[in-house]
C-alpha cells in the first residue's frame, strides 16, 4: 500500500466530486486563459521573466503530478530530468546551432527515453523506497554534469551560456514577452495533451495501478509497461520544462539542478493538490512566490517564515489548491440557489 | 455431426489438470483435476484453507503450480503474464472487493474493457480519431452494461462512497465488460443479507443465459452453491474429495465429514 494510496483513502469528503475532477470548467479556464494572455501585456519584462517561470515549474509540477497523481509513484528526482532537458536544449543551440523551438521535442523525447529506462529498475520500488532511489538521481545529476568526460559538451562547472531568441517576422515585442507567449502555447499544449491522456484509456490504466496493481492487472493492464509509461511521460514533459526554463535563464550550470529544484516541485505538487492538474499552477506560483514574500517578512529568518507559511498552508488546506477549488465551486453552488 | 465436432463439443472450455502448489513446506494443493463445460455453472466448495483460494489464484495467474496444468480451450494459460489472462477470457471479481476506490463507477468498468481494447500514449494524448471511436465504443457497452446491472444512478459516483453491495455488483460489472468466457467469482454472497444472496443467485443465472458465461463459483454459502450450480467440486486439504451434482456432493459422506466432522472426534 503507497502512501497515496492512505492520503486518498483519507479524504473522502474531498474525493467525493465526480464531474470534472481533474480540470477546470470551461468558464473557469477561459478567464485563467485571459490572465495569462493580456497580464504579460501591462508589465515590466522582470516581471514578465517572472511568469514565464511560473509556467515553466507548472510544467514541470504538472509532469510530477501525472506521475504521482496518475500512476502513484513518487519521485524526488524530477530535478534530473529538468536538467537533462536543460542540457539538452542549451548543448544543441550553442554547440549545434538548432533552432530553440526545434531543441524541445529532442529534449522531451530524450528525456522520455531517460525516465522510461529509470523507470525500470523503479518498478521494484515503491512508496518511500522509490521517493529515495529518485533522490539518489538528484544527487547525482549535478555531480555527473560537472565530470570532466562531458565538460566539452556541458562546460563542467562553469555551465553554459545560452542565446535568448529575438521574436520571429520582426514582431514588435521584447524577448521576454516573445519568450513568455511561446512558452504559453508550449504550456497550453501539453496540459490539453496532458488532460487528454489521463482521460483516456492509458490515463485510466495509471490509476487503475494507482488504486489496485493487483486488480489492475487482472483486468489485462500491463502493470510494468504502464508504470514505466508514467516515468517516461513525466521525465518527458519535465525535460521540454528544463528546455525551456534554460532558454529563459539564458544559462545552465549543474549547482542550478540540485535537489532543493526536486523538493520544491515536490512541494508545487501538494500546495497545488495531488492529482489536480490545474493546481499545477498554483503549485508553481507558491513555490515561486512564497520565498520572496518571507524574505520580505524577514530577511534573516527567511527560511523560517517560509517554513511557517508551508506549515500553515497544509495545516488548512491539507489538499491544497483542489480543497480551495472545491469549497469555492460549493459556495458559488450555494449562492446561486 | 462428424466425429471432431462432437469431440469439440464435449472437450471442456476450461481444464485444470493434476494442479498442485507447494507453499514452503506446505502443499496447499495436491493433484487437483476437474473440468469446466461451457455454459455450466460450477461450484468450488469446501472448508476454510481447503485451497479454493489457491486454485482460484492459479486461474487467474497469481499463484504459479509446482505441477500440473490448466488448458483454457486446450492450450495452457500458464505461460501468460497475469495481465494477458483477460484477453483469452478468464475474467475475475475479488474476495472483498477490489475496486479502484478513487475511480467513479463508470471509469472502475471503463478499465474492465482494457483487454478488449488498444492505444498508444501518443494517440491518446492527441485525441485522435480513431481513439474518439474507441472511445464511444467503450461508452456504449459500459452504459449497456451499467443498464443490465442496474448501476446507472451511481455512474458518476466514486466507488468508495458506495455501500458494499452495490461495490459488489460494480465488480461484477467491471468483468463483463471484458466480455469475458469464463467468469471467475470468488465468494460473492460474502457479507451480504438473506435476501441479497437470492437475488445474486438469480443474477449469476441470468448473466450465464444471457450472455452466455460459463461460471466458476468459489462459495461458502452452500445455499447460493447448491441452488445454482450444475455441477460442484469439493476440496479439502488441498485434494479433491468430491465431484458431481450438488445433490451428489451433498450426500457424500466424505464431505460431511469435512464440514461436521466423524462421530469419532
Amino acid at each position: 500500500m503507497s502512501s497515496v494510496d492512505e492520503v486518498a483513502n483519507e479524504a473522502p469528503a474531498v474525493e467525493a466530486v465526480p464531474k470534472r475532477a481533474m480540470t477546470l470548467g470551461y468558464g473557469t479556464s477561459l478567464v485563467v486563459l485571459a490572465l495569462l494572455i493580456i497580464g504579460p501585456m501591462f508589465v515590466k519584462n522582470f516581471i514578465v521573466f517572472q511568469m514565464t517561470m511560473l509556467l515553466i515549474y507548472a510544467l514541470a509540477v504538472l509532469a510530477l503530478n501525472i506521475l504521482t497523481g496518475g500512476s502513484g509513484q513518487f519521485s524526488l528526482g524530477q530535478s534530473a530530468f529538468y536538467a537533462v532537458g536543460a542540457y539538452t536544449s542549451a548543448i544543441l543551440m550553442e554547440h549545434m546551432g538548432v533552432n530553440y523551438a526545434l531543441t524541445l521535442p529532442i529534449a522531451g523525447i530524450i528525456c522520455f527515453g531517460f525516465g522510461f529506462l529509470f523507470g525500470q529498475p523503479a518498478l521494484r520500488l515503491s512508496g518511500i523506497y522509490l521517493a529515495l532511489a529518485t533522490f539518489a538521481l538528484a544527487v547525482a545529476m549535478p555531480q555527473l554534469l560537472k565530470l570532466g568526460f562531458f565538460e566539452h559538451w556541458t562546460g563542467g562547472v562553469q555551465g553554459l551560456v545560452v542565446t535568448k531568441p529575438d521574436a520571429p517576422f520582426g514582431l514588435p515585442i521584447s524577448q521576454d514577452r516573445w519568450l513568455y507567449y511561446f512558452t504559453l502555447v508550449v504550456s497550453i499544449g501539453i496540459y490539453i495533451a496532458s488532460v487528454n491522456l489521463l482521460k483516456s484509456r492509458s490515463g485510466r490504466a495509471f490509476m487503475a495501478i494507482r488504486d489496485n496493481e493487483i486488480a489492475a492487472s487482472a483486468m489485462g493492464v500491463d502493470v510494468a509497461l504502464y508504470k514505466t509509461l508514467a516515468f517516461g511521460v513525466s521525465a518527458g514533459i519535465t525535460g521540454v520544462a528544463g528546455g525551456l526554463g534554460a532558454i529563459a535563464v539564458q544559462f545552465v550550470a549543474p549547482d542550478g539542478y540540485t535537489i532543493t529544484l526536486a523538493i520544491s516541485l515536490f512541494l508545487g505538487m501538494v500546495v497545488g493538490g495531488v492529482g489536480w492538474l490545474p493546481g499545477s499552477i498554483v503549485g508553481s506560483a507558491f513555490i515561486i512566490f512564497v520565498p520572496n514574500i518571507a524574505e520580505h517578512i524577514s530577511k534573516g529568518l527567511s527560511g523560517a517564515v517560509f517554513g511557517v507559511l508551508l506549515f500553515l498552508v497544509i495545516f488548512l488546506v491539507p489538499h491544497g489548491a483542489r480543497q480551495v477549488a472545491i469549497v469555492a465551486q460549493q459556495l458559488i453552488g450555494k449562492l446561486k440557489k | 455431426m462428424t466425429q471432431a465436432q462432437l469431440a469439440q463439443g464435449n472437450a471442456p472450455l476450461l481444464a485444470v489438470r493434476d494442479v498442485s502448489v507447494v507453499f514452503g513446506g506446505i502443499i496447499a494443493l495436491n493433484g487437483v483435476s476437474f473440468d469446466m463445460h461451457k455454459g455450466a455453472i460450477l461450484g468450488l466448495i469446501g472448508p476454510n484453507g481447503a485451497g479454493k483460494t489457491t486454485l482460484f489464484n492459479c486461474l487467474s495467474r497469481l499463484y504459479q503450480p509446482s505441477s500440473g496444468d490448466i488448458l483454457m480451450e486446450g492450450a495452457s494459460i500458464l505461460t501468460r503474464p497475469p495481465h494477458r489472462i483477460a484477453e483469452i477470457g478468464i475474467g475475475r471479481t475479488f474476495q472483498n472487493v477490489a475496486l479502484f476506490p478513487n475511480l467513479s463507477v463508470l471509469d472502475n468498468v471503463r478499465v474492465g474493457t482494457h483487454a478488449r481494447t488498444s492505444s498508444d500514449i501518443i494517440s491518446d494524448s492527441l485525441k485522435l480519431a480513431w481513439v474518439r471511436r474507441t472511445e464511444a465504443d467503450v461508452n456504449k457497452k459500459v452504459h449497456e452494461i451499467l443498464d443490465y446491472l442496474d448501476l446507472n444512478d451511481v455512474a458518476h459516483t466514486v466507488v468508495s462512497g458506495l455501500p458494499f453491495g452495490t461495490q459488489k455488483r460494480v465488480e461484477l460489472a467491471r468483468a463483463l465488460a471484458a466480455d469475458p468466457k469464463i467468469l471467475l467469482l470468488d465468494e460473492p454472497a460474502g457479507g451480504l443479507n438473506h435476501e441479497e444472496v437470492h437475488v445474486l443467485g438469480d443474477l449469476i443465472r441470468r448473466i450465464r443465459d444471457e450472455r452466455h458465461m460459463t461460471v466458476l463459483l468459489v462459495e461458502h454459502h452452500m445455499g447460493l452453491v447448491m441452488s445454482i450450480a450444475d455441477h460442484v467440486v469439493a476440496l479439502n486439504f488441498g485434494r479433491k474429495l468430491a465431484e458431481g451434482t450438488p445433490a451428489q456432493v451433498q450426500a457424500d459422506p466424505d464431505v460431511i465429514k469435512a464440514y461436521l466432522g466423524s462421530k469419532d472426534q
